[in-house]
């Protein structure tokens, strides 16, 4: 079953670092093309520590959209 | 995740310091750095050595993180913002070029090897044990005073910042994080 929530990356802001990349527990959120960091949105399970890691504070948890 | 070789290069962050604390000749791997990133930006279209191999974010990370000397604040949103990130890219590289126009003054014998590190671009600390003369050609020890005395600021703003806000606040304005971005989204696009 898909977990409520769900992080969303505002591209723009992104510096593509990839500290969020390191502490996913799921492997769900990767650095594309060294550009910004996207999230496999069924991989994710909104824990949040992505969000918490992130220095640019670009990555929000949402309600995952049914 | 299973560790990688590359996740330990926090630790060549800590000896190329100790190095250049002995022989500031060693200074010169800090090249390494700078190739390395624009290497995989412009052949790769990636940024495998920000995410991947930094010692400096690595060291910041373990620092703030795992020995939790990291007050764990937002970052300040002026500090993530475009006109911050490439203006301070701008200023770093004016100061790279100015330890190149430097390094071609001793070469062509108008000015005198100084064998002293400047901390913030303003503070110098007399770093003479680190080099006898004649070891070396003039030019190739002034480069390295000039790019150590870089390298040791940049990693002591990566530092305050760290502590101040997040583990890897200086990843939002490093300079070599911009520019290895910008060419992977001009690649992109």
């Amino acid at each position: 079953m898909a977990s409520k929530n769900v992080a969303s990356v505002s591209e723009d802001i992104c510096v593509a670092c990839g500290a969020c990349t390191k502490v996913c527990p799921r492997q769900a959120i990767s650095v594309i093309n060294g550009c910004f960091s996207f999230v496999n949105e069924e991989l994710c399970v909104g824990c949040g520590k992505c969000a918490k890691t992130c220095p640019a504070d670009c990555i929000l948890i949402k309600e995952r959209a049914s | 995740m299973k560790k990688q070789w590359y996740d330990y290069l926090w630790i060549w962050s800590i000896v190329y310091f100790a190095l250049g604390f002995f022989n500031i000749l060693f200074a010169w791997l800090g090249m390494i750095d700078f190739m390395l990133p624009l290497i995989f930006a412009i052949f790769g279209g990636n940024k495998f050595f920000c995410n991947n191999m930094c010692g400096r974010g690595q060291l910041l990370n373990k620092l703030g993180t795992d020995l939790k000397c990291s007050r764990n604040h937002k970052t300040p949103k002026w500090m993530v913002s475009k006109w911050f990130r490439y203006g301070f890219l701008v200023f770093f590289l004016c100061m790279f070029g100015n330890i190149v126009f430097q390094t071609w003054l001793v070469a062509s014998g108008a000015e005198n090897l100084r064998e002293v590190i400047k901390l913030f671009w303003t503070f110098k600390v007399p770093w003479g044990w680190t080099y006898t003369q004649g070891m070396t050609y003039d030019w190739i020890a002034q480069f390295s005073f000039g790019f150590y005395s870089l390298m040791l600021t940049s990693t002591l703003i990566g530092i305050i910042v760290m502590i101040l806000f997040k583990p890897r606040s200086w990843c939002t304005f490093c300079p070599m994080g911009t520019m290895t971005q910008s060419i992977c989204r001009i690649k992109k696009n």
